[in-house]
């Protein structure tokens, strides 16, 4: 089945491009460590995926590009035809003449009901090349206004033309210290509006891969592509082709509905996050070597402990004793830090994987009790080594990850809410107190959610 | 990709705009080296087809034919007028870009007469130069007599842009001519096109400003950039002053050795369509150029990072009359070597929040920051925005409710002769002191009645503008205060929404 991409917005374009190359990379790398024929089965399955052939023998994205602005997206097209290994649809792209301003509301009220028919018609031009569409990716900042106002707006027309199909929100959370000045309004507009039409929505912090790129990559001078790729490399680890429990020896075929069926079993947690191991500069690669038991072990504990990459993990944090309640407990402490999950989703890549022992990702202490602990954990495997590493983890995970953050920005878009600042920027195109109120009141809901796991 | 148009009015908004075309042309021509009309020139220019008769048809693609700025040159005399449509850059204007007392059509407006009347008194009673620096002449006779052709000329001009986007005011406030019909212009331009954006950029007098009534303008003027202006960017000239001088230090005291590349100076036309000899404020009035070409090169140019221009009005101005944006440009001057060293590239960022860097006499450090916005072109990284935000921000103070308050963007394109360039831009309460001097200064001459009577000769003004431009002044100043009050004051978040679990 195939995926339908569709990037919003600068940050959506430059992101969404990074996947792509990453994952045709993938494909065409000669790394796989894997017999021929799985090495085949894995192009096959990853082909269908996310590439459709053009007569030219060129893949092309199964991808929609959209921008409000002309400059993002005739730089992407032409880099992207530059590789020469891929491209996009020449005719799968929509822009306008100026951006949304940073404004959340200029983009799902004016630019959104607008444009509505032209970019829903590209959608449609490419789910009408797919054989069977498992469903949409979109990617997206939620700090500006066309790729988090326009791209909630398209959201819910998807949810609305599409009705069974999976949508997927791929979410590039801000800088802490912003790019954008009204980030967290747009950011709670956004994730306010996603919550009622997606299905999930993954998160990644630009201050997380940011930190990555200076710990891990050892770069210096950090761009936006240095991060733009570090997160392709994990999307690509979760969306590349993998052997699920049940499809036995066959490739998923609906990696989507897979994905949402592991890790969302109820609609008020559908928050994302993703960690992965290992990750390094490229030519520290061929000196390394890795144990798959070392490596779920900092993997289990990046989970418990709540750490964004391998380096400083707390191996102080443990979870919570069977039987004991946390308030009785007198490592009340530790405790705290522990983040409870409801779901989680382990994916491997690469030699030997199938001797790989997964039992402390099933420990039931890790998950929230109203959940059998049988149901929230799925590992998916492939013994296809994936972007040049010979053994790869990743884990997608649907747990108190993302509390902190979201109790961040709705905290600071609140303070700055109570002030009646910038509101008129807003209410000059139709979003008005109220509906903030309701966007408040919405993600309250989610943050007491996630807290009283 | 959009386009603006650029409206300069008066004197010191002619010269200004002139210097800014000479410095566009040289940007874009360091970057379009192929000379093809491409979306970047089409954001401030035209390409008109000069080999049809008349005005000839735009051209959209292809080669560069004959271009043309996108703008409105208004004054009411026409000596500086003349002067740029016989200097170098005559071919970038036609005259149908043009408003000056004489060329104006239908002269039978019956003020005219009366107009030429004051404008006679008050040119001896004063001794200034003719047209009287009078805002009153420049808002309400001028105005009213050339409404027509103006709205007539600003429609043409727009009918070019396929997506009009913005309208940059360029004049003084000291100048009659500048502040009223400056401000009588982004009034009309509020009617006509209220879905463009207005940016104004206003030279604030000096306290020895040669314009005697000077205040009664500023002051004037400064009710209309309340109530019409989306952003002002306030420029004074002593700052520009200082500015100059201390670049001319930096050369001569050959601190910098043979490294500077002289072309490179912000202050600098070197390598400029120029021929003519520099005249006094070129060299301050190329800082305001380059402050204007930073401000629209990522709405211009790519970059990992883009800010187009209704961008900083929804960053930076969080109530609407607060829209007044102090400004610094660094680096003043660049050294030869194209690899910049990150220390140095840092220093950037700190001489933008220095007091001395600032357009205006101001100290946005020990002030108190509504919002703060970074521009920043050239060979830098986000992973440099991030070092010196965390760098400087424990030495600025940001208002409760947005402690991070930074608007960042990066644009791929340089400056000429520049490997980086950071323009800063800050809603700051330092504006604060500008607009008291100002007061005080108008009301000395309000209290004694000084010079009243020329403005109110006019048809349509009474004394009640004055007391109503002066009171929207005090208010503004006023709202600064209340907004200094809370720096000081302990912070308490506001109690966040209860969900009944
Ligand atoms: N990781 C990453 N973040 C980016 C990139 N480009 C922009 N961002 C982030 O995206 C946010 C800004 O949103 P943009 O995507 O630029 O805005 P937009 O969707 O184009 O909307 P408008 O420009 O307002 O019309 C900030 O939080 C940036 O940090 C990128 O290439 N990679
Ligand atoms: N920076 C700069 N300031 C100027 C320039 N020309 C004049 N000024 C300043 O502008 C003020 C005088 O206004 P002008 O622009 O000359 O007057 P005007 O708008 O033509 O109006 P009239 O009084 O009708 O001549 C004074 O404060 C001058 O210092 C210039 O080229 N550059
Ligand atoms: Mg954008
Ligand atoms: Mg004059």
């Amino acid at each position: 089945m195939s995926i339908v991409a569709v990037q919003l917005g600068q940050c959506g374009n430059q992101v969404g491009h990074e996947v792509f190359n990453t994952i045709c990379g993938d494909v065409r790398g000669t790394h796989g460590l894997c017999s021929k024929k799985e090495n085949e089965a894995y192009h096959d399955a990853c082909t269908e995926r996310f590439f459709s052939e053009a007569e030219s023998g060129v893949p092309v994205a199964r991808a929609v590009l959209v921008d409000m602005e002309p400059k993002v997206i005739s730089q992407t097209l032409s880099i992207a035809a530059r590789s020469g290994h891929w491209k996009y649809d020449d005719q799968s792209h929509f822009c306008q003449k100026q951006g949304s301003g940073n404004n959340w509301a200029n983009g799902y009220s004016v630019h959104g009901p607008r444009n509505k028919e032209v970019i829903m018609n590209l959608v449609q031009k490419e789910v009408e090349k797919c054989d069977r569409l498992s469903g949409f990716f979109t990617i997206m900042s939620m700090a500006g206004g066309t790729g988090s106002g326009l791209g909630a707006f398209v959201t819910q027309c998807l949810r609305d033309a599409f009705p069974t199909s999976f949508i997927l929100n791929h979410v590039i959370w801000p800088y802490g210290t912003g790019e954008v000045i009204v980030q967290n309004y747009n950011s709670v507009l956004t994730l306010s509006h996603l919550y009622q039409s997606s299905d999930a929505l993954l998160v990644h912090e630009n201050d997380v891969i940011h930190k990555i790129c200076a710990q891990l990559m050892h770069i210096k001078q950090i761009s936006f592509r240095d991060v733009n790729q570090v997160i392709a490399h994990q999307l690509g680890s979760v969306f590349q082709p993998a052997h699920t429990a049940e499809a036995g020896l066959h490739y998923s075929r609906n990696p989507l509905g897979d994905l949402m069926e592991a890790l969302v079993p109820h609609p008020e947690f559908k928050m994302l996050g993703l960690r992965n191991i290992p990750q390094m500069p490229e030519n520290s690669l061929a000196y390394s070597t890795f144990s798959w038991p070392g490596l779920l072990k900092h993997l289990r504990q990046m989970l418990i402990a709540n750490a964004k990459m391998e380096e400083g993990i707390d191996w102080q944090v443990r979870p919570p004793c069977p039987g004991s309640s946390i308030s009785s407990s007198h490592s009340t402490n530790k405790l705290l830090h522990f983040n409870t999950s409801i779901a989680n989703l382990v994916i491997l890549r690469g030699k030997d994987m199938h001797s790989v022992d997964l039992g402390s990702f099933r420990d039931p202490s890790l998950y929230t009790s109203w959940l059998n602990p049988q149901d929230a954990f799925n590992a998916w495997k492939t013994p296809r080594a994936f972007n040049k590493y010979e053994k790869s983890a990743s884990l997608v995970s649907n747990s108190q990850f993302l509390l902190k953050p979201l109790d961040n920005v709705v905290g600071k878009a609140w303070n700055m809410f109570a002030s009646k600042a910038y509101i008129h920027q807003y209410t000059k195109f139709g979003i008005e107190e109220e509906d903030f109120l309701d966007s408040f009141t919405t993600l309250e809901q989610v943050i007491s959610s996630y807290t009283n796991l | 990709m959009t386009q603006s148009v650029v409206v300069q009015v008066g004197q010191c908004g002619n010269q200004v705009g002139c210097r800014f075309w000479d410095l566009a042309l040289r940007e874009h021509a360091a970057v379009n080296k192929k000379g093809i009309y491409d979306e970047a020139l089409s954001s401030f220019f035209r390409n008109v087809d000069t080999r049809s008769a008349g005005d000839g048809p735009d051209i959209y693609k292809g080669k560069i034919c004959s271009l043309k700025a996108r703008a409105l040159l208004i004054d009411m005399e026409e000596g500086v007028v003349n002067e740029i449509l016989q200097g170098p850059l005559r071919d970038v204007f036609d005259s149908k870009q043009l408003i000056t007392d004489v060329s104006g059509s239908g002269n039978n407006c019956p003020v005219q007469a009366e107009n030429q009347l004051i404008s006679k008194y008050v040119e001896g009673i004063l001794g200034i130069a003719s047209p009287p620096s009078s805002r009153a002449v420049g808002y309400k006779v001028y105005g009213c007599q050339y409404r027509e052709n103006i709205v007539e000329k600003l429609r043409k001009t727009a009918e070019h842009c396929d997506c009009l986007q913005c309208f940059f005011i360029i004049h003084s406030m000291g100048g009659g001519t500048g502040s009223g019909l400056g401000t009588f212009v982004l009034n009309l331009l509020e009617d006509e096109f209220p879905e463009v954006y207005r940016f104004v950029t206003s030279v604030y007098p000096s306290g020895e400003d040669d314009v005697i009534t000077s205040p009664y303008n500023s002051v004037l003027a400064m009710k209309e950039l309340n109530e019409h202006a989306d952003c002002v960017l306030p420029i004074e000239n002593e700052s520009l002053f200082d500015i100059v001088n201390k670049i001319h230090q930096m050369i001569n005291s050959g601190k910098l050795g043979s490294t500077v590349k002289p072309n490179s100076l912000v202050t600098s036309s070197a390598g400029t369509a120029k021929t003519v000899q520099e005249k006094p404020f070129d060299a301050m009035n190329n800082i305001i150029a380059n402050l204007l070409l930073n401000l629209t090169s990522s709405a211009r140019f790519e970059g990992s990072l883009n800010m187009d221009l209704n961008e900083i009005s929804m960053n930076l101005v969080p109530f609407p009359r607060l829209h007044y944006l102090v400004s610094s440009l660094t680096p003043l001057y660049t050294l030869a070597d194209v690899n910049i060293p990150s220390r140095r590239l840092d220093q950037m960022f700190s001489d933008a929040f220095s007091r001395d860097h600032q357009l205006i006499r101001a100290d946005p450090k020990h002030s108190l920051y509504l919002a703060c916005a970074l521009l920043v072109r050239g060979n830098v990284q986000v992973s440099d925005l991030r070092r010196n935000i965390e760098r400087l921000k424990p030495s600025l103070h940001f208002i409760s409710w947005n402690q991070e308050g930074w608007k960042t963007s990066l644009c791929s394109v340089p400056p000429v002769g520049h490997s980086h360039s950071l323009l800063a831009l800050a809603n700051n309460t330092c504006v604060k002191p500008t607009f008291m001097e100002l007061k005080d200064r108008f009301m000395k001459l309000y209290k004694k009645k000084a010079h009243l009577h020329h403005y109110l000769q006019v048809d349509g003004m009474e004394q009640g503008c004055f007391s109503e431009a002066i009171s929207s002044l005090s208010d503004l100043i006023e709202e600064y205060n209340e907004l200094d009050a809370s720096k000081g004051g302990l912070r308490t978040d506001p109690s966040r929404l209860k969900i009944a679990v």
